[in-house]
């Protein structure tokens, strides 16, 4: 019985406007929509109940007590998670050095075999929490994978690396991955059943000992860039464009 | 303790990434401002040529059996020590598959100061870092005693990291790599048959411009050539010229790449949606006021006709 | 006298033999009936009762006068005859039965004597022949024409069982009635009565017969008269077990159809949507016993007809092969219909609009997809947009606090709804608002809203999407929410009348959302804008002389019965109306429907959207699409660009040529 615990990190939705407080160091987060970071998060939940139907187990969902936790919990509930935890603190202002020293001593306690988490948030300034997480297990830490299998008492998992290259790394348990992508996207869960989970299910709460902020660096100010309204034109011939162009594509690395 | 800007390259299967020679270009600017010197750490094993052409004042290399490939754990082992005992001002790292597998964890194991997703660094030492996406920037001091960087491209040119002279390169002593947690078991090659565009680095997209089935074929001939692939906007793929699997556009897929190849396409909204995921956006049509050119970030104004086959002539020159 | 000789040339032992296996299929009858009248039992219940004699009326002109069927020439008169024809035959029968074993038997005495044996005579014998008529129109249609809808029944392991049945049908009353013919000919050709010239068939099939002569003859009409009623019993007895069961199950299916508004869709009878056929409640299960596979559904379908695996005629086929198979692990999910199918409808109701058998398609195809939600079969682009439609209220993935950002200039600004009181409360809708083509649109309607000096606001970011669609999708939790919220919102604000421009949203607001008795008035903005310019609070100062066609939308024409509002409006703004062939309540879809405009499109043949603008492009000198739907826009402003015909035609939503002529 393999013993999932995934970290389900919630990020600020870039949908809204962004604004900078009036520190001029910080977003201004008062009127922030706080989501499951969608493209990587989302999928650490996935595969973690993909990983459970398969080869058995249960999941326990973790998140920090941020608005919108009790959705992102139940909604893994309606998927298949069986544990929902939700960690209390101050989190609206932590960084992923915190969080992974809070997350880690709440998990340890869990003695799980496997901690999944998305590889990235869009607001990761001092790393990325799954790393954070594992050093501060003590546990090794492989990312941007997109496959996780158990065999033969050791985790198989796919890495990703640019231009779809995959290396298949033998890993021993317990184990942190940072989940790129789930082996399939994560799936569609109803309302109703998002409704039926809150009422079939619990979450636990958890309180974090004090936030240890240490390991990130300081901002002394944000600032939005310059919004290219327009494209930048290029002039010229073909030919000198086809120049300027190929100078573009080695600036941007892909030739 | 020292001045210097450690760069960790990043090679795999004896190639040398673009972020190596990015980091090469951040940590020279870097350098200045900290009046260190700019040292390349290459861990490998039998990989020393791949030094030849790195634009530092030195190149440490550390050589073991376990290195020969990435493994994150072997890594970190073999780079806690260096750092530990060098104690460099800086090591940079690419915010990559590899660099983000180690920074972080030596950040949290060494007990020093990390700075994700840094794009560039201001002549006062100042790190400026890309966050949400990239719609805010982050600036602050570079921390002590020894920051961790990662780093994202965009910031510098590839070419600026490279030198035509080769660096001294010092062999760097590696600590026993025992009892390795995570192990590489093999590559497994991108299937060339089956593209999925949402993943793919670069795409060369049509749309109506390109007039007829023939005309994909010098698409397809500037994707060959630059290393991409061929998508479309719905009206090519309505015709039935390439496959739905290429369609990009609300009913098509929504892609991401690094760079976004727009030949004639106009860019409504329908299509636009679906692009602005992608990090470069290069639009090529013949109407300026084509609502295409006000997402992208380059735009060329012409016939895609004059300047298709030209281009692709250019790309293979280039390689 | 002229009297009728039953059993004429008929030994003793045969007419006992008859009594025998008229019993013997009787109780094959009644066993088949009640298989399938226990079969509906097992369906879940619904309640179909009342209005009792608007459901009365509804069997005269559908079923007595075939209004329906009738619709369409060829199989209109076609069946009409048969129906008629068999009917009186049946009647026919049912008196000579009478005559001979209940008054004769019980009473000593017959009624079908002198001339009204004579009438009786003449009348079967004439309305079998509309019979023959009708089966030679059918036989000469089915296996001669061809038409494609029927072609291509679906299969059960490679045995088409639909086609099967057709033939074994129309193949054996065919027979029946010819056989009936020849006994009665040969009959008339050996008794020779005086009043034969009253049996004007029979009497010509008997010259055929007079050179034979007797004994000859008199054994013939023996051994046809044997086959003939073999026959008959034989196709009484299976009656139950094939397609001829229609002549009840489709009565009755009209009988019980639904008398609610045709946009008020049942909420899901079964948690989680159907799984299994006996998740379908008993009217659904009729619903599929009352098909006859006539295949009309098909020729009006826009799935089909763009070429996706799909046919409203094939599912109801398909469900109703289902019913028979014994449980043998073939799942109604994937097994019988595909998810690909039911994602394939436009929900757009021109099916049973046509239908005959009055039979409600969309409703089952959603209860079925209400299942796919469940388990989350929906495709990528699906999600995303439910995803959306959960966490912003549109599908448009953007922020509720954007939703008014088209307001951002007008002039004067657009009151808001829930700070003051107005008399109109605008639904603007989320294409409407979020749309960066349809803002123009969006803005001019403010604008004609304004000249015409309505007292009107919105709910800025208080609005959600309707959920019309969403519900049609089969998520019905999620529309749950968003009408929760939307009633929330409406419930703050004080406003006589809700206006939308979205068909869509009109409906399910007028014939979906619990008000629980506090309907407010909901107009659609050509009922409006129609109420204005007959009132006279709206003029125009231009006539515009244009030459336009007019696309009725699904969900204002088919489902809400709003189809002169607009023409009127045309025709007040100075506009030459030419109909595009397919209007009205026969308006064909633009695709966007039930959700299909949050799908993916497969490759398939030319879109709804396209072959419609086609079909308006070849009208003569009709250079304008006009059009009620913000949806429409987008779909058709499309389809002219890939159908390369910008030179020819232009789209327009209706309020563009309000807004000119004003």
């Amino acid at each position: 019985m393999m013993n999932i615990v995934v970290l389900a990190k919630l990020v600020p939705d870039l949908v809204e406007e962004l604004t900078i407080d009036a520190s001029g160091a910080a977003l201004d987060l008062t009127f922030a929509r706080w989501i499951i970071n969608e493209l990587f998060d989302d999928h650490a939940i996935e595969q973690g109940i993909l990983l459970k139907e398969r080869s058995g187990g249960t999941v326990t969902v973790i998140a920090p007590d941020l608005e919108g936790a009790d959705d992102v919990l139940f909604t893994a509930a309606a998927k298949g998670a069986d544990r929902l935890i939700k960690v209390r603190s101050d989190f609206s202002a932590a960084n992923n050095h915190a969080v992974a020293r809070a997350f880690s001593a709440i998990i340890k306690g869990f003695q799980p075999d496997l901690i999944l988490t998305g590889v990235q948030a869009h607001n990761d300034l001092d790393g990325s929490a799954g790393p954070l997480l594992a050093e501060s297990l003590g546990l090794p830490y492989v990312g941007y994978v997109s496959g996780v299998a158990l065999a033969d008492g050791k985790f198989m998992v796919k890495k990703e690396y640019p231009g779809g290259l995959i290396a298949e790394m033998e890993v021993t348990l317990p184990a942190v991955f940072g989940i790129q992508a789930a082996e399939q996207p994560p799936r569609y869960v109803a309302v109703s059943k998002v409704r039926q989970a809150m009422k079939t299910s619990s979450i636990e709460e958890m309180d974090a000992s004090d936030l240890d902020l240490s390991g990130a660096p300081e901002i002394e100010r944000m600032f939005q860039p310059e919004a290219a309204a327009h494209a930048e034109m290029l002039e010229g011939t073909p030919e000198e464009v086809s120049a300027k162009l190929v100078a573009l594509f080695k600036e941007l690395g892909v030739l | 303790m020292s001045q210097d800007i450690y760069v960790v390259i990043e090679h795999l299967r004896g190639q040398v990434a673009d972020i190596s020679y990015t980091m090469l270009a951040a940590a020279r600017e870097l350098s200045r401002a900290t009046s260190g010197k700019v040292i390349a750490v290459l861990l490998g094993h039998n990989a020393k040529n791949l030094a030849r052409d790195f634009a530092a004042d030195q190149v440490l290399y550390l050589d073991h059996a376990s290195l020969a490939e990435f493994t994150s754990d072997a890594y970190q082992k073999a780079l806690a020590e260096l750092i530990s005992k060098d104690q460099p001002r800086a090591v940079l790292f690419g915010n990559t598959s590899i660099g983000a597998d180690v920074a972080s964890v030596l950040s949290m194991r060494l007990g020093l100061p990390l700075v994700n997703s840094c794009r560039s660094f201001t002549s006062e030492a100042k790190f400026i870092s890309q966050i949400c996406g990239g719609k805010i920037m982050a600036e602050g001091e570079l921390p002590s005693p020894t920051a961790l960087v990662t780093m994202v491209p965009g910031g510098y040119q590839p070419d600026q990291g490279k030198s035509v002279e080769s660096p001294p390169v010092t062999e760097s002593a590696v600590p026993a790599l025992e009892a390795l947690r995570v192990t590489l078991s093999k590559y497994i090659e991108p299937e060339s048959a089956d593209v999925d565009i949402s993943k793919e680095p670069l795409l060369i997209a049509v749309g109506r411009g390109i007039q007829n089935k023939d005309n994909i074929e010098l698409a397809d001939a500037l994707a060959q050539a630059i290393g991409g692939v061929v998508c479309a906007s719905r009206p090519v793929i309505d015709q039935g010229w390439l496959p739905t699997s290429r369609l990009v556009g609300k009913s098509g897929k929504h892609v991401k790449p690094k760079i976004y190849f727009a030949m004639g396409i106009s860019g409504a909204p329908e299509h636009v949606e679906a692009i602005t995921q992608s990090d470069t956006i290069i639009a090529v049509n013949t109407d300026p006021r084509a609502p295409i050119f006000n997402v992208a970030k380059y735009g060329v104004e012409m016939d895609i006709f004059e300047l298709v086959e030209t281009l692709t002539e250019t790309v293979k020159q280039a390689k | 006298m002229p009297i009728r000789e039953t059993f004429w040339n008929i030994p003793h032992w045969a007419e006992i033999a008859q009594y025998v296996l008229a019993l013997l299929t009787a109780l094959v009858f009644i066993y088949g009936v009640g298989h399938r009248v226990l079969r509906w039992r097992k369906g879940l219940p619904e309640k179909r009762s009342g209005h009792f004699w608007a459901r009365i009326w509804s069997l005269v002109t559908q079923v007595l006068a075939q209004r329906r069927t009738l619709d369409e020439a060829y199989p209109g008169l076609m069946h009409f005859t048969i129906f008629w024809g068999m009917l009186v035959l049946a009647i026919g029968t049912a008196l000579a039965t009478v005559d001979w074993d209940v008054t004769n038997l019980f009473f000593g005495f017959q009624f079908l004597t002198g001339w009204v044996y004579i009438l009786f005579e003449l009348t079967l014998d004439v309305l079998g022949l509309l019979v023959v008529v009708g089966l030679g129109m059918a036989i000469y249609r089915r296996y001669v024409t061809r038409p494609a809808r029927l072609q291509k029944f679906p299969t059960l392991e490679n045995v088409s069982y639909a086609a099967r049945d057709d033939a074994y049908v129309l193949l054996m009353l065919a027979f029946i009635t010819l056989s009936g013919y020849l006994t009665e000919g040969l009959r008339i050709a050996v008794t020779q009565p005086d009043w034969a010239a009253w049996s004007p068939v029979g009497s010509a099939i008997s010259a055929a017969f007079l050179a034979l002569g007797d004994p000859a003859n008199q054994t013939l009409h023996l051994i046809v008269w044997a086959i003939h009623i073999l026959s008959a019993f034989v196709i009484l007895a299976s009656l139950p077990f094939t397609k001829l069961f229609h002549i009840f199950s489709t009565p009755l299916n009209i009988y019980f159809r639904s008398l609610e508004p045709a946009g008020a869709l049942q909420a899901p009878r079964s948690e989680g949507g159907v799984k299994e056929w006996k998740q379908f409640t008993w009217k659904q299960l009729l619903d599929f016993e009352a098909c006859t596979r006539c295949g009309r559904c098909q020729d009006v379908c826009p799935a089909y007809a763009s070429g996706h695996e799909f046919s409203p005629r094939d599912v109801m086929i398909k469900l109703e092969m289902h019913l028979w198979e014994k449980p043998n692990g073939r799942a109604l999910h994937g097994d019988v219909v595909s998810a690909a199918e039911l994602w394939s409808c436009t929900t757009c109701r021109a099916c049973s609009q046509v239908c005959p058998a009055f039979i409600d398609h969309v409703g089952s195809f959603v209860d079925m997809r209400r299942y796919l939600v469940v388990e989350g079969t929906v495709d990528n682009q699906l999600q995303k947009a439910l995803a959306n439609l959960g966490r912003y209220g549109n599908s448009f993935g953007q922020s509720e606090r954007m939703r008014a950002k088209w307001t951002q200039g007008l002039q004067p600004a657009i009151k808001d709804a829930r700070k003051e009181p107005v008399e109109y409360l605008w639904f603007v809708g989320d294409y409407a608002s979020y749309n960066q083509t349809l803002i123009d649109v969006t803005r001019k309607t403010a604008q004609v809203f304004q000249r015409a000096g309505l007292n009107f606001g919105i709910l800025y970011d208080a609005e959600r999407n309707s959920g019309n669609d969403v519900r049609r999708v089969g998520e019905e939790g999620l529309y749950e929410m968003l009408a929760e919220k939307n009633l929330q919102a409406l419930s703050r604000c004080k406003y006589e009348t809700i206006v939308t421009t979205d068909p869509h949203t009109y409906n399910t607001l007028k014939n979906e959302y619990a008000w629980n008795g506090n309907r407010p008035r909901i107009l659609h903005y050509t009922e409006l804008l129609d109420e204005l310019i007959s009132s006279g609070q709206l003029k125009f100062s231009k006539k515009l002389d244009a030459r336009v066609t007019y696309h009725d939308p699904c969900y204002l024409g088919r489902y809400n019965g709003v189809y002169d509002a607009p023409r009127r409006i045309l025709h007040a703004a100075g506009c030459e109306l030419v109909e595009v062939p397919r209007h009205g309540d026969r308006a064909f879809c633009c695709g966007a429907g039930g959700g299909r405009i949050w799908m993916e499109e497969k490759p398939g043949r030319e879109r709804p959207s396209e072959m419609r603008v086609r079909e308006a492009v070849a009208l003569d000198g009709v250079t304008t699409f006009v059009v009620a739907c913000p949806k429409d826009v987008t779909m058709f402003r499309d389809a002219v660009k890939t159908t390369g015909s910008e030179s020819r035609i232009q789209v327009k939503d209706l309020i563009e040529l309000v807004y000119e002529a004003m």
